[in-house]
């Protein structure tokens, strides 16, 4: 399945959402077969998808994403307050505002390239955060963050008579409902909240698998390699990017809403510099500027930020019970470092090791994985041409 | 008149004077080589008509229209293509991409949002890059990543580029600089068809005299920023001034 060739690309397609759909069954054995977590995988799936068009794409790498999704979030919320529970028109405005958001700071950060442009977006993405936190706490409501209530309009909804605040929707299938089944001798949730978050990232993957094979994505590609040769092909760039632009912010905006969709609410703090940095960190990882690697890296660590904030000191001296107590005590005290809510500094020693050996991130380790157990396979049979395989292999890899 | 016009013009750079006066009249359909010793100012030259340079004074216009102050993809826009003197591709792309984005560029304009269709599936589009592979004589290069290529062949890839916009007008810069014989030879035989096929009037900048006089059915010589030769190639190679300023009996 990491094989992207243009000519498998409805496979590629087909699996992506047959694993994204399975889900819940595929990850219980590794302990993430639960609606909360799997729909973090999906909403920031959507996010570093986003992401990806504009910085695996044209090579702009933008400091400020989180802002998108945080206008994402608020513009969510008040469709909820004003309008009505249903996702549907939330999510619209939120990616319509999302999108004005994001041509207005792509239209003035977009004219510097390189680092200015990073700065830029950083520095507008830190003023939305501040003005969210305090200028604009009508809209916004500080640093308690936008909530629900009672009292909300809700002008398109029967009239709440329960007393207790309203869930979000689906033309009437409750976000956070579930259905338990029991499956070899686990229990599976199966999600509304999360399926219709899978199908928003399937959606959105499809979307930029078309990107990326068009004739646009292809100007996207040539911007990242030589701007100088296509202003002198008779091309304007400035459009093309401020569109790649705008389409990650929608993205962005698309994850926002979906953050409040699936928990009504939307802080300040969605906007800070370290979520703009975290998408980054998961493109990356992940390999930019390939279709899959985004999702996987956000995958990646939004698994291991579960898995590894969870460990506390207790964990550790039961898992070491059975070193000597003096060497128990070093192990955990040495470990102690990298797990709760140290496990930013595992994260950061994993980043350093892909962009140090797999500069192409996870996809790459893949894809060399795959290559060298194709010229394994093939090097009993005949040497030449396992060699001509690895050959064209690296001359060619037009999904990259 | 010719298709290309420089009329007085001047360029300085912090008080060096790059271009003094230069008047320059490239005639439709005829190769016009420029050249001149290091230093003379042909490059310098060659950015003011693409939009690179703007020069302090005096007029370019191509095809009765100014180029001067004109943004460089719109001067393209316009037909004038260039070959630069160390290739610019797209090294991270495909041969065949690399010749399928000046032919949407030709089709499409400056912008245009195609991003429903596949780019394979623009049947006309890549026919005509295949084509153009085809007469650069690349097309089992196809699908080869452009920075694998040899140096000529990057050249010859550049060319291909430029022509597939259907240029009036194509610079080019060196084109057969750091080439082997074999492939200047082919070079020339390149321009030679093109220009007797499609009539693209070209203006080269050369120091290969071979290239040259092979090419060339005008000549204008540059030295110290200021033409002092425009004329046939058979009067150039007895003309003293010519032999002056390439002997540095200047001054």
């Amino acid at each position: 399945m990491f094989s992207e060739t243009r000519k498998n690309d409805h496979l590629l397609l087909l699996l992506f959402a047959i694993v994204t759909l399975a889900g819940p069954i595929l990850l219980a054995p590794l302990g993430a077969g639960y609606p909360d977590l799997l729909q973090r995988f999906c909403i920031f799936g959507i996010f570093a998808i986003g992401f990806n068009i504009l910085f695996g794409l044209t090579g702009y790498l933008s400091f400020g994403h989180a802002a998108f999704l945080g206008v994402g979030s608020y513009s969510a919320v008040w469709m909820f307050k004003l309008l009505t529970m249903n996702v549907i028109p939330a999510l619209i405005l939120a990616v319509l505002i999302a999108g004005l958001f994001s041509l207005l700071i792509g239209y003035i950060s977009l004219r510097r390239s390189g680092i200015y442009f990073s700065i830029l977006t950083l520095a507008f993405a830190q003023m939305s955060f501040s003005l969210a936190y305090s200028v604009l706490t009508p809209i916004t409501n500080g640093e308690t963050g936008l909530q629900l209530s009672l009292k909300d309009p809700r002008i398109l909804d029967a009239t709440n008579t329960s007393g207790s605040l309203p869930s979000t929707n689906l033309f009437g299938l409750t976000m956070n409902s579930t259905a338990k089944v029991d499956f070899l001798g686990m229990t599976l949730q199966f999600n509304i909240g999360f399926y219709f978050c899978a199908i928003m990232l399937i959606i959105a993957f499809y979307i930029s698998m078309r990107i990326f094979r068009s004739p646009f994505g292809l100007m996207l590609r040539a911007i990242k390699t030589n701007q100088t040769r296509l202003n002198y092909t008779g091309i304007n760039t400035r459009p093309y990017t401020l569109a790649a632009f705008v389409i990650s912010g929608m993205y962005a905006g698309l994850a926002g809403g979906l953050m409040a969709c699936t928990d009504p609410l939307a802080g300040a703090e969605r906007m800070q510099w370290t979520a703009s940095g975290e998408v980054v960190l998961m493109t990356i990882l992940g390999g930019a500027g390939t279709l899959l690697g985004p999702v996987l890296g956000a995958g990646f660590i939004k698994y291991f930020e579960n898995i590894f904030s969870k460990i506390n000191d207790n964990v550790l001296h039961n898992t070491f019970a059975f070193l000597p107590d003096g060497l128990e005590d070093f192990v955990v005290s040495i470990l102690h470092v990298f797990v709760g809510k140290g496990w930013h500094l595992t994260l950061g020693v994993l980043f350093m090791m892909v962009v140090i050996f797999l500069p192409g991130g996870l996809i790459e380790g893949a894809n060399r994985i795959l290559s060298w157990l194709r010229t394994r396979g093939k090097a009993g049979d005949n040497t030449a041409e396992s060699k001509e395989t690895t050959t064209t292999k690296t001359a060619v890899n037009p999904a990259e | 008149m010719g298709i290309l016009e420089v009329k007085n013009v001047n360029k300085s750079f912090s008080g060096l004077k790059a271009l003094q006066n230069v008047n320059l009249s490239v005639e439709e359909g005829k190769i016009h080589a420029i050249i001149g010793p290091n230093g003379a100012g042909k490059s310098t030259l060659l950015n003011c008509f693409i939009g690179k340079l703007l020069p302090d004074s005096g007029t370019v216009t191509f095809d009765g229209q100014s180029l001067l102050g004109i943004p460089p993809h719109k001067i393209n826009q316009t037909g004038v293509s260039r070959v630069f003197q160390t290739p610019e591709i797209f090294t991270d792309l495909s041969v065949i991409d690399n010749v399928m984005i000046p032919c949407f560029a030709r089709r499409d304009g400056s912008f245009s949002l195609h991003a429903v269709k596949r780019v394979e599936d623009e049947a006309e589009v890549r026919d005509k890059a295949e084509q153009m592979l085809v007469d650069v004589n690349m097309a089992d290069k196809r699908d080869m990543t452009a920075s694998s290529l040899s140096r000529g062949d990057k050249r010859r890839l550049e060319m291909a580029m430029c022509l597939a916009q259907d240029p009036k007008l194509l610079l080019l810069d060196e084109p057969t600089a750091g080439m082997a014989r074999a492939d200047t030879n082919n070079t020339i035989e390149l321009l030679a068809d093109i220009q007797s096929k499609r009539h693209i009037t070209m203006a080269v900048i050369e120091h290969d005299m071979h290239v040259v006089f092979s090419l060339a059915q005008k000549i204008s010589v540059l030295a110290q920023g200021t033409v002092i030769v425009e004329d046939l190639p058979e009067n150039i190679k007895g003309n003293p001034k010519v032999q002056e300023a390439y002997l540095g009996g200047a001054h």
